[in-house]
């Protein structure tokens, strides 16, 4: 009588999934940012190129290593640590030193991310972690830029990219300061068209704010980016600025030089939106851009540095599980929706 | 017609692919009887049945062989004419065994049924309703099996105001209730009768989801004037047909947390279970058969079917043409059926569907795909029509910290709808820890 006697598997429902999954998610980030490598590397040369992959190569081989040693399955494959990699070398200016983005990439993925716990635990992004311990570490070599568009940019090197590891790099390229040091020091602001099309010096990710936007287009509309947080980010810089250049539209620039200058596009795109290290609920998220966008223009403003995209984010990252613990989903048929 | 669908609709929830073209157009059919019949005494929440058969006695289709044993429990009814072989335990869904009543039915037994004593609408009393409908043994069939006539009667202090049917029908693959709608569509408004006299609700909804069109069409043609009911098309959106979520979208009110329908003052009736009070009571019959979906990509002969209580899956799908690869057989849609692990388990009254899978739809299955650390997508914070955190939630669960997920972050609000684990990029079996972790919550305040 019995014709089915084929082993019946059992689970718990339910039986089907959306198919998404971390690693195509992680892919995606990926493709969104390879236009900005590509134009980094268009911008700045060979150097731009060595800088990318020795920081992507650095952040992988430092998580496979990791995890082999500690007798983990390694977690190469889900493409997050990939990301952290072609981030963090996307934050470098792109002469600085090979052995230097080296170990800043060993420190990024080492302490940003493995010694919390690995992918899903990191309370900071990574990527940034490993530039502001570059930061602290090398403050001369970090903050030397050099021109976009050198003539020689494919077919020379700069000497500074291959200087001995714990040596003094030397330069030998012309120094080009960047738009917001500029701003800061000379009091003189870059145009829009040459922030927009990434004509500036900077990091060898940051200047090309069109292609930056586009990529977090392209992860929104796939649903794999929640865009409330770099358009809270880019808001709150802009009312503040604007508020101020009323006030004194010398000493303060303008809310487009504010947005489409240095890190902020690249950070309030791809960094602040690291998913591990923001806020869960969509109001959280708002509130996390807030501060984001708050901290950059305080630090921009009235800080020592030029530049403060990277430490507002790291700070908010701070904060974030503490904005999850206070704004919380008012839960179904509880408080005023009951009845 | 459909400009009509309610723009407003519960917050969140998914759309996972519907599945339900290959049933949805086909009538139903009936279905032979199985070699045994094996009518389990608790096929509801509540108190089983007591028998009132013994072993070796003669059973017509539709006598009563079990009766209520108080009042949260309901009469079971004889699926077919034949022999009572025995009273003896049989597998049940979970594993466990169910007392059950055996019977082996006559060579070439009629589907014919005898009346009973009927129950007129217009000479009941609602109590006499009441009565009426435990003794019929109905019970909700949309799946949850509780006892219809329990919800029937609202608590001291607490008034009905409004009579919801549920014909929503949200999860995959489930054509049952569509099918009664366009077939039995003159049994729901006598249903709808009955149910109103018996809880005095002064308006009635009928709930369709939009993708069901010819059955908002059908039901609007045949609805009587004199009855107050409207149909109300709601957006195609899963968990739509969840109690809360269907009140929620059709009279904005939010059932309190840990509360009833009752609440808000509002009753939600599933239509198919209207339909069998509409077509049984008048004539005093009992719940004996009931229409549900054979399908999913194991089985060759799709379709719904009335089908006698008792049958057995294995019959069922041999009946049907299951092809030898199936892997994973459940009960219901995909979304909340539980799976079997013994396809000689009888398909009771709250069983809507069995859907096959094969090989090749268990890869896209939760707990086949590696599963990564959660990365806070937010996307089950999204998709919880609850307003619950999930990932917070499967953080806590893999803690072990039952207590604070259920004090802290109402997780014995969660009506498991699946919708968390539905989209998780990790895969992580979100829904699956939070049935464990609601027994353990119960087993840790029993404890106490």
């Amino acid at each position: 009588m019995s014709k089915l006697q084929k082993f019946l598997e059992i689970g718990s429902s339910p039986h089907i999934s959306s198919g998404a999954s971390v690693d195509v998610i992680m892919r995606n980030v990926f493709i969104a940012l390879l236009p900005v490598c590509v134009f980094s590397v268009y911008a700045f040369g060979i150097a731009a190129l060595l800088v990318l992959a020795t920081a992507t190569l650095s952040c992988v081989i430092t998580e496979d290593v990791l995890c082999r040693t500690t007798g983990k399955p390694s977690t190469v494959g889900d493409w997050s640590v990939a990301i952290t990699g072609v981030l963090y070398g996307l934050t470098l200016p792109p002469d600085l030193p090979l052995w230097m983005v080296a170990v800043g990439g060993i420190f990024a993925v080492g302490v940003g991310k493995f010694m919390f716990g690995g992918l899903g635990c990191n309370a900071f992004n990574p990527a940034l972690v490993g530039r502001a311990f570059l930061q602290a570490a090398f403050p001369q070599a970090m903050t030397h830029w050099s021109l976009p568009f050198a003539d020689n940019r494919f077919s020379d090197l700069p000497g500074s990219i291959l200087a001995f590891p714990f040596s003094e790099p030397v330069y030998d390229a012309v120094t080009a300061a960047t738009p917001l040091a500029r701003m800061k020091f000379e009091a003189i602001q870059a145009e829009n068209p040459e922030l927009l099309w990434g004509l500036t010096s900077g990091s060898a990710g940051e200047t090309c704010a069109v292609l930056i936007f586009l990529g977090g287009v392209y992860l929104v509309a796939r649903n794999m980016m929640n865009w409330r947080i770099p358009i809270s980010i880019m808001l709150t810089v802009s009312i503040i600025t604007w508020v101020f250049m009323q006030i004194d539209p010398v000493t303060y620039p303008r809310p487009a030089f504010m947005l489409f200058s240095g890190g902020l596009m690249l950070g309030a795109v791809f960094m602040a939106t690291d998913m591990v290290a923001s806020p869960i609920t969509n109001a959280g998220c708002w509130l996390y851009g807030f501060l984001i966008g708050a901290l950059i223009v305080v630090i921009r403003f009235w800080g020592a540095m030029p530049e403060g995209v990277m430490y507002a984010i790291l700070l908010a990252n701070a904060v974030s599980p503490h904005i999850d613990n206070l704004i919380r989903p008012r839960v179904f048929g509880t408080g005023k929706g009951a009845g | 017609m459909l400009n009509l669908v309610q723009k407003d609709s519960f917050r969140n929830g998914i759309h996972p692919p519907e599945m339900k073209d290959e049933t949805s157009h086909l009538a139903i059919r009936r279905f032979p009887f199985a070699p045994t019949l094996v009518v389990p005494l608790s096929q509801h929440l509540g108190k089983p049945a007591s028998p009132v058969v013994r072993a070796g006695q003669e059973v017509t289709r539709g006598q009563t062989i079990a009766e209520p044993d108080g009042f949260m429990s309901v009469a079971m009814h004889a699926p077919a004419s034949g022999v009572v072989r025995k009273i003896a335990l049989a597998p049940g869904i979970g594993g466990n065994m169910v007392e059950s009543i055996y019977i082996e039915p006559h060579p070439a037994s009629s589907q014919e049924v005898d009346d009973g004593v009927p129950c007129m609408l217009e000479t009941s009393t609602p109590d006499e309703i009441i009565g009426a409908i435990q003794r019929a043994g109905i019970v909700g069939l949309g799946g949850a099996a509780f006892p219809t006539h329990v919800k029937l009667k609202a608590p001291e202090g607490k008034t009905l105001d409004t009579l919801i049917i549920n014909g929503v029908e949200c999860e995959p693959y489930l054509t049952t209730d569509h099918r009664v709608m366009l077939e039995q569509t003159a049994d729901i408004f006598t249903g709808i009768r009955y149910l109103m006299k018996a809880t005095g609700a002064r308006e009635c909804m009928v709930a369709v989801e939009a993708n069901k069109p010819d059955a908002v069409r059908k039901l609007r043609k045949v609805c009587p004037p004199d009855l107050p009911v409207t149909v109300r098309v709601c957006p195609v959106k899963y968990p739509q047909g969840a109690e809360k979520m269907v009140i929620r979208s059709l009279l904005d009110r939010e059932i309190p947390s840990g509360g009833l329908p009752v609440d808000v003052g509002a009753i939600c009736v599933n239509v198919a279970t209207t339909a069998e009070i509409g077509r049984l009571l008048p004539r005093g019959r009992g719940i004996q058969e009931r229409v549900i979906t054979i399908g999913g990509p194991g089985v060759e002969k799709k379709g719904n079917y009335r089908i006698p209580i008792g049958t057995t899956v294995r019959y069922a799908l041999e009946e049907c043409g299951a092809s030898k690869d199936i892997s994973r057989v459940f009960l219901g849609g995909p979304m909340m059926g539980p799976s079997v692990s013994n396809l000689d388990i009888p398909i009771t009254k709250g069983t809507s569907g069995i859907t096959a899978f094969t090989d090749a739809q268990m890869d896209e299955a939760t707990g086949h795909k590696k599963i990564y650390a959660c990365i806070h997508c937010a996307r089950c914070v999204e998709a919880c029509p609850l307003f619950l955190n999930p990932s917070q939630l499967g953080i806590l669960a893999k803690k072990e910290e039952y207590e604070r997920m259920a004090q802290e972050f109402h997780l014995m609000d969660c009506f498991e709808c699946g919708a968390c684990s539905y989209v998780c990029p990790s895969h992580i079996p979100l829904v699956q820890y939070f049935r464990l972790s609601k027994k353990m919550v119960r087993k840790l305040s029993a404890a106490k």
